[in-house]
């Protein structure tokens, strides 16, 4: 049943150090807010499952919060390298971490499955692949019926799932919509689920059909505007592109990406003050531009 | 010979989307292949069916997303799916006939690879990884591939095979179970190659204007096979060569000239 709480509250209450949490997004929607709560409360040896770590994956990997990484694409988008991520898997900084790489088809369809209560999905994928030599979660079958060989994965089953939405209502009914990803199964695949949202609206009034997360399946509603930023909330705001670039010359240097970080996220009290603390930045960036 | 008033970038990207045709529907992937389909699709081919892997189908942005999944991309959509249907439904189901896909390193046989440069467990270079490609190179009627031709990109061993080509060639693939016919068309900036209709070893088939086979052979880490017949790709036409240039001078624009 949906509580309507703050999100350090709910990143408090419901991540514990070691879980396996889902932070997803698939380049919309994507949970900036609650990965920043994440790092501010310093959770450790968390195994993150998302099927495309972006900059809020790199940071929190930077600050030390990951043992495991559970993905299909790392990157910035149209930028280049995520240089926290690589540095970690390169070099072990600041620790190890563990890599479970799989293939976009993969983890969509291991979400599905964990949204079905299955123990594992069953596609037609990583023919000819190097991937399974390296990763012995990926396994084959086959069909009963036909005799065709499929690939065989296990479900994904996280403890946490966080998402970022539009809207919910007073009850904590969950509403959103343009690009949605897997939002919807990691969801339900998750033993919990923290949602973070633009605005809380007495009604959603939504068309039928709509992809909307009863209350009932959701543990904490969060009201944190603009928390997907830099990424963009269809409605509300478009993506930061000059954000995610900027990202690249913060992130390359270990020394720059950790005063960065402390100085917007663990110095900041809240993603409010956070959004305030890079105003500040920028007014300064655009004086010597 | 006079300076040419085109980039080898801009060749190669019309003489891909060249190839796209109005009654196609088209797996896009992001950078190079997404240009050459917006370019198909602003001049010779206005029907074509764009899809990208964020799960928007029949997409027509204005401007090159920088992302898989800009809002230009979702906001000019005939439908937005989420991402398990786009993969089980769309890409698994049959219904894409080309899926065009970027690549790091190519070899001989097609095969391409997108996740590290150096040994899996201690990479020189960790690339992105996989994202849709393998399915996308498995299930797709057939594949489009466009890089650059140098001797980091066309490699005679590939560190990690992400995506099946022809695997080792002949008939591999049908024999390893791949549904799709595979890569038919790999697109460079200096010329176009397919593999042999047999031994599906990629051909040197076109060059584009100004360039030489022994240019294509010295860049390429295998021993380069030369078609028969070498055709010449037909210069830029002004009007390709103008919605290119708006396309891109727009992109850059609405990014803050984050990319162009």
């Amino acid at each position: 049943m949906a509580e309507l709480i703050s999100l350090r509250e709910a990143i408090a209450g419901l991540i514990h150090d070691g879980d396996r949490v889902a932070c997803e997004g698939f380049t919309h929607l994507i949970p900036f807010a609650a990965g920043h709560e994440i790092i501010r409360q310093k959770k450790r040896d968390l195994a993150l499952v998302r099927m495309t770590p972006d900059i809020i994956y790199d940071q929190m990997i930077g600050m030390g919060v990951a043992r495991e990484l559970v993905f299909s694409w790392g990157g910035n988008p149209g930028v280049g390298s995520l240089h926290r991520f690589r540095d970690a898997i390169e070099k072990d900084w600041p620790a190890p971490l563990t890599v479970n790489e799989r293939s976009h088809a993969d983890l969509a369809n291991a979400y599905a499955a964990g949204a079905s209560g299955l123990p594992f999905a069953v596609m037609r994928g990583y023919v000819g692949n190097d991937l399974p030599k390296h990763n012995r979660e990926i396994k084959s079958l086959t069909c009963p019926f036909t005799g065709e060989v499929l690939a065989a994965v296990p479900s994904v089953r996280p403890d946490v799932a966080v998402i970022h939405a539009q809207k919910a209502d007073c009850k904590g009914n969950v509403l959103l919509w343009g690009i949605v990803g897997v939002q919807k199964e990691a969801v339900l695949a998750a033993k919990r689920a923290i949602v973070t949202v633009e605005e809380i609206v007495d009604a959603l009034e939504a068309p039928r059909n709509a992809v909307i997360l009863p209350h009932w399946v959701v543990s904490a509603v969060c009201l944190v505007p603009h928390g997907a930023r830099p990424s963009y909330a269809e409605g509300y705001y478009g993506r930061d592109n000059k954000f995610y670039s900027d990202w690249d010359d913060i992130s390359r240097d270990r020394e720059t990406f950790l005063a960065w970080m402390n100085r917007h996220v663990m110095s900041t009290a809240d993603f409010a003050d956070y959004e305030r603390s890079l105003v500040g930045a920028q007014s300064k960036q655009v004086s010597h531009g | 010979m006079a300076e040419p008033n085109y980039s080898a970038d801009e060749m190669m990207t019309i003489a891909a989307a060249r190839l796209l045709k109005n009654n196609m529907v088209c797996f896009v992937g992001i950078g190079l292949p997404s240009a050459a389909s917006n370019l198909a699709r602003l001049t010779h081919a206005p029907d074509i069916v764009l899809i990208y892997e964020s799960g928007t189908i029949g997409t027509k942005p204005d401007v090159l997303p920088l992302s898989i999944g800009d809002g230009e991309l979702s906001a000019t959509a005939d439908t937005v799916v989420s991402v398990p249907e786009m993969f089980r439904y769309w890409l698994q189901g049959g219904r894409i006939d080309i899926g065009f896909l970027g690549a790091a390193q190519i070899d001989r046989f097609a095969n391409i690879n997108t996740t590290v440069i150096g040994p899996y467990a201690k990479p020189k270079v960790r690339l992105p990884g996989a994202g849709g490609a393998p399915e996308i190179a498995g299930s797709a009627g057939e594949v489009f591939i466009v890089l650059r031709q140098g001797a980091r990109t066309f490699v005679e061993t590939l560190d990690f095979i992400t995506s099946a080509g022809h695997l080792d060639g002949g008939d591999a693939r049908k024999r390893a179970g791949l549904k799709g016919k595979g890569p038919s068309v790999v697109i460079t900036d200096l010329g176009v190659l397919k593999p042999h209709p047999e031994t599906r070893e990629l051909e040197l088939v076109a060059l584009h204007p100004g360039n030489t086979k022994e240019q294509a052979i010295a860049v390429t880490g295998w021993k380069l096979r030369i078609a028969n017949t070498l055709e010449t790709t037909p210069p830029p036409t002004q009007a390709e060569l103008e919605t290119l240039r708006a396309l891109h001078a727009r992109t850059a624009r609405a990014h803050g000239n984050a990319a162009a």
